[in-house]
């Protein structure tokens, strides 16, 4: 029991030490740093560090840094103030934060969208992982909630970015995969069918902020029925989305 | 039919083409690189004109490599909630479930929920004694949800004289999918919660939603309003 004890204790010193460890510091540059009691513009402030004194930086939430003082005060501060703070070899502090510029550079993009797929509501969700800047693969998952049915979509594709330099991205898109529809019990005991399917599409992606997208799509599938007639669906829908 | 399917080859085919060529693509090679002498013909002590291309003091130093500062950010949420659903027509139930956040900036939030409850018996079962209209699997209430979250009066709460705790009332709207009564259907969700941090990583909420969803269990289409009232934790990671 007390090995226990003692193996817990030194587990959480061994913790308490590596996030002192971790916490970055950073030397006061401009006149003062304004403490606040919490991350947000209108939390007020309460103390204030001079210029020259160090700080230690414990964690971010959103814009907002919570700093500590030397003589133990804490507070948030915001982005603003602690990008003017140099580290102790006398180079700025850089605070990693995507930008526009890396957008269209990214590799990796997932989102939510809503929108209508034959007449039915359709939520999707989507990965996408670029394998340069122009061609990126992506697997697509929906949910349709019709009146009639209810159905599932699972596809994979490519899509290409005519221009990755752009703020508004068209695109181009075309894949394949899976629909599962099921008419509501209410409407019909008729059973589940599974059908494979196909699309071809064209949509925007807008850089909005930091490191999110609206992206906004058409698209034009084919259902491969096992009657006489292909069935033919189109579906828009619109979205936000991050790229990481 | 034929016809649609050439259509999607051709596109394909089109498509990949469009990949392969990509003139933009080397553009910053084919511009002119900057030119490290000034022209012969200008003159570097002349007052106007050139001083920008001139080079006053070439300290010859290699750049540092900047290793960007590791911060530990907290900018996603996650927790547990439990509360009293209200299924229309269907009683007042508990239901309990798992959100999920991630915090834009001070002001907006994503998230994401799911949920689940037992609706219970009808008053048309109740008082008609007939057979049940649904069996215990369609009975059950299930739900997601996608949606963004504004936190509209951010402040603090005073806990005794000398404990403030930071805490939002947000609205928030979304829409998913609700599976009830043998079918999925589409629900938007409105709702209203506020936020307590008991700890800067510890956060209490007490959220009111209302998921509004078409029924047509008793015989017509009609839109239900299912209130909730939940209770829940959750942490900053």
């Amino acid at each position: 029991m007390r090995l226990l004890i003692a193996c817990v204790l030194l587990l959480c010193t061994g913790a308490a030490i590596s996030a002192e460890r971790d916490a970055l510091e950073v030397i006061v540059v401009d006149p003062y740093l304004e403490l606040r009691t919490g991350p947000g513009r209108g939390y007020p402030i309460v103390q204030v560090v001079p210029r020259g004194e160090t700080v230690r930086i414990l964690k971010r939430r959103t814009d907002w840094f919570r700093i500590r003082d030397a003589s133990g005060r804490e507070g948030w501060v915001h982005r603003s103030q602690v990008a003017e703070t140099l580290v102790p070899a006398g180079t700025r502090l850089e605070i990693e934060d995507p930008a526009r510029e890396d957008f269209g550079a990214h590799r990796r993009e997932v989102g939510v969208l809503l929108g209508n797929f034959g007449g039915a509501n359709l939520i999707t969700a989507y990965g996408a992982y670029a394998f340069n800047a122009h061609l990126s693969g992506e697997l697509v998952l929906s949910h349709l909630l019709g009146s009639f049915s209810d159905g599932q979509i699972a596809a994979i594709g490519v899509s290409h970015v005519f221009r990755p330099d752009w703020r508004i991205q068209p695109f181009a898109s075309i894949g394949t995969g899976l629909i599962r529809i099921e008419p509501k019990s209410t409407v019909a005991q008729s059973p589940a069918r599974t059908d494979q399917l196909a699309y071809v599409g064209a949509g925007v992606r807008a850089y909005l902020a930091r490191r999110f997208i609206l992206r906004a799509e058409y698209k034009d599938y084919v259902v491969f029925t096992d009657r006489n007639e292909n069935e033919e669906v189109n579906e828009w829908k619109i979205g936000f989305a991050f790229f990481f | 039919m034929e016809n649609r399917i050439r259509v999607l080859l051709l596109t394909a085919a089109l498509g990949m083409t469009g990949c392969a060529w990509a003139p933009w693509r080397d553009a910053p090679a084919e511009r002119p690189a900057p030119a490290d002498d000034p022209p012969a013909d200008s003159d570097p002590r002349s007052p106007a004109g050139s001083d920008e291309n001139q080079v006053v003091i070439d300290p010859q130093v290699a750049r540092r490599d900047v290793i960007p500062a590791r911060i530990d950010t907290e900018n996603w949420e996650a927790g547990v909630y439990v509360g009293s659903l209200s299924v229309e027509d269907f009683e007042v139930n508990v239901v309990y479930g798992l959100r999920l956040a991630y915090h834009i900036n001070e002001d907006f939030f994503a998230e994401g929920i799911v949920g689940t409850s037992d609706a219970g018996l009808s008053s048309f079962e109740r008082l008609s004694g007939s057979a049940p209209l649904l069996t215990d699997s369609e009975r059950r209430f299930t739900y997601y949800n996608l949606g963004f979250g504004w936190n509209a009066l951010p402040g603090e709460v005073f806990f005794g004289g000398k404990r403030a705790l930071n805490s939002a009332i947000y609205l928030t709207l979304g829409a998913g999918g609700t599976r009830f009564a043998g079918g999925d259907r589409f629900t938007v969700t409105l709702g209203a919660g506020a936020r307590v941090l008991v700890r800067d990583w510890l956060g209490v909420h007490l959220n009111i939603r209302d998921h509004v969803t078409e029924v047509d269990v008793l015989g017509r289409n009609k839109t239900a309003h299912n209130f909730e009232a939940t209770l829940s934790l959750t942490a900053f990671f």
